[in-house]
């Protein structure tokens, strides 16, 4: 059995977010993490493959600086890295992205891919479910458990007040919720081999089946017309009062805004 | 990937239902689309799915739908992507809306980016914001500058910051839009809309999934995107069981208790509870923060409450920077002696 696990890196949105003058995100200059969602994902890959034997490539589209999360997942277990990387993908939309991504799947071997439901940094959820619509295979998201028989999978798949108990054949791509389970650490031998394995690049010339007018940020029919810092409300009245005379305070405030 | 977008007309909103009853999004989404088909003299279109559903198209007309739009087939009856997709597609290429919005609920989460993908246009995540107007914003020198766009504004980085995306060369123009957010209109009875009985011609394909089974949670759960008062815990609770004093000062106002993220993964509350960025957004009337410190996704689910009482032992907790009214103190002092109170000033008025 062959699992795609797509991967990325994302700012880590603890620390600060640093933009490019068109509104587009300067990747370069921010900490950086695995996705979370991806990281279940993978975990999900690895259990697949410690129960039935699989051959597990990660896949992620960035900068070059990108191989380290890939990096990360070779030590955690995986068998293969592929680093999409190519000045002329960037600023790419979730559409785009997703072209992109197909493009390297189309070149790869696969019965299940499986991607994170949505990354941190953008939280759209749309890359997976639109890989999956480009390559015309079905789509399980929001996974939160994932079992393989024979030639399907069977994957509950969470909605607001109830689950489904979904089967599909193989190929299939699903995502995958960070409740799914508790992803490994690199193992010292793993951190130790992860850097003598090969990451294979693709550039664009390397994607099978995409448009150049579908890659980039000129093949996005999306566009960011303005982007800016939160502006929040702020700060009303604190008071550091005893106990009693913090009961009455907040009393008073009920009170005053007609609450009770 | 440029297309004719002159001959794209009309709002078109996605009508959610589950179990043959329409989801609050449903309506919310048909309250803004008749403010976005104003400012473009168009019409409000509901796009309604599901088997056995025809009933539902009076109550999106009572809710301001100009037209219902009904794909009603037996592979329909519960939510699966592809027949769903092939469905919304259908509608789609035989109606041209210039634009179709949709809840970004689990469904339409899903939904959105296969459509999307399917009739080959953007899609804008999770919105916040939807309005009518130019792009760019501004007319630069040289290069065109269209009107009547819509323009789709969104948090992004756990709500760090805000965008406003458009989509100039493509139609529809889809966005999901997080539910809780836009106004439902009021309920008109009796109001008429324009009825039209669809046939996507629904074909199974190797992109239909089997569902086994469906499973309820059983536990029958409050609904707080409703609540006017919410009173909601975070980790400083301390304790599954100390959620029992939150239950009672709500309980005292005839609010619902919430919880943080902390408190879902610790397996104190379940998750249909939580507010955040990856739980519910909402806008009560009062919104109590008891023991929650206020991270940034946090933030972004409750800071539109009307009023905000925050309780922290920690003055330097974030939560105080959106807190109307910020109390340093201990909850497990604060909490119970406030509900007695209440309780008591309540018994005083009646």
């Amino acid at each position: 059995m062959k699992i795609v696990v797509c991967i990325k890196q994302v700012p880590d949105t603890k620390g600060g977010v640093v933009f490019n003058p068109d509104g587009t995100l300067n990747r370069g200059a921010m900490l950086t993490i695995m996705n979370p969602d991806d990281k279940a994902g993978l975990e999900a890959a690895l259990r697949i493959k410690d129960k039935y034997g699989a051959e597990v490539t990660v896949v992620t589209m960035g900068l070059p600086k990108a191989d380290e999360v890939l990096r990360e997942a070779l030590a955690m277990g995986a068998d293969n890295a592929i680093l999409i990387t190519d000045r002329v993908l960037g600023g790419a939309d979730t559409w785009a992205t997703s072209q992109t991504i197909a493009g390297a799947l189309r070149k790869l071997e696969y019965d299940i891919i499986i991607t994170g439901r949505q990354a941190i940094d953008g939280d759209t959820a749309q890359v997976g479910p639109q890989i999956s619509e480009h390559l015309g295979i079905p789509v399980i998201s929001y996974a939160q458990k994932i079992e393989v028989e024979g030639d399907s999978v069977v994957v509950e798949r969470q909605f607001d007040d109830r689950y489904h108990v979904l089967k599909a054949k193989m190929p299939v791509l699903i995502t995958a919720l960070s409740e799914l389970n508790e992803p490994r650490y690199m193992t010292p031998g793993g951190i130790f081999d992860a850097y003598d394995k090969e990451v294979t690049v693709f550039s664009r010339a390397d994607l099978v089946g995409v448009d150049d007018s579908n890659i980039g940020l000129k093949g996005s029919p999306t566009q960011i017309a303005k982007a800016s810092d939160k502006v929040r409300k702020g700060a009303g009245e604190q008071v550091n009062l005893s106990a009693s005379e913090s009961v009455d305070y907040i009393l008073g405030k009920l009170k005053e805004t007609h609450i009770i | 990937m440029r297309q004719n977008t002159e001959e794209y007309r009309g709002v078109f909103t996605f009508a959610q239902q589950v179990d043959g009853k329409l989801s609050g999004i449903s309506l919310e989404l048909i309250g803004k689309g008749k403010d976005l088909a104003a400012d473009l003299n168009t019409e409000v279109t509901a796009v309604l799915l599901g088997s056995d559903i025809k009933g539902l198209a009076q109550e999106l007309a009572e809710y301001g739908a100009d037209r219902v739009i009904v794909v009603d087939d037996p592979k329909l009856k519960e939510y699966r992507t592809e027949p769903y997709t092939q469905a919304l597609a259908a509608v789609i290429n035989e109606f041209k809306p210039e634009i179709f919005i949709i809840g970004a609920t689990a469904i339409g989460r899903d939904l959105g980016p296969r459509v999307s993908a399917r009739v080959g246009t953007g899609l804008t995540a999770d919105c916040t914001q939807l309005d009518i107007g130019d792009y760019p914003l501004v007319a630069i020198a040289g290069r065109e500058q269209k009107h009547n766009q819509l323009l789709m504004t969104r948090p992004a980085f756990g709500g760090n910051t805000i965008a406003t995306i458009a989509c100039p060369e493509n139609r529809p123009q889809m966005a999901t839009v997080r539910p809780g957010v836009m106004q439902k209109k009021e309920r008109v009875a009796g109001a008429k809309a324009e009825i039209v009985d669809f046939d996507a011609k629904l074909e199974e394909n190797n992109k239909y999934v089997e569902i086994l089974e469906i499973v309820k949670n059983t536990k029958t759960t409050e609904d707080i995107m409703a609540a006017k008062i919410l009173v909601s815990g975070g980790r400083g609770v301390g304790s599954a069981e100390n959620f029992k004093i939150l239950k009672d000062l709500a309980d005292a106002l005839h609010g619902t208790v919430s919880c943080s993220r902390a408190v879902v993964d610790a397996g104190w509350m379940s998750k249909d509870l939580q507010v955040g960025q990856t739980g519910k957004t909402v806008r009560p009337h009062l919104y109590f923060a008891i023991g929650i410190s206020g991270a940034i996704q946090h933030l972004a689910g409750m800071e539109e409450s009307d009023i905000i009482i925050a309780i922290n032992k920690d003055e330097n907790a974030p939560i105080f920077s959106v807190a109307d009214y910020g109390i340093v103190g201990d909850l497990n002092k604060i909490v119970p002696a406030l509900t007695e109170k209440i309780k008591a000033e309540l018994a005083k008025e009646n």
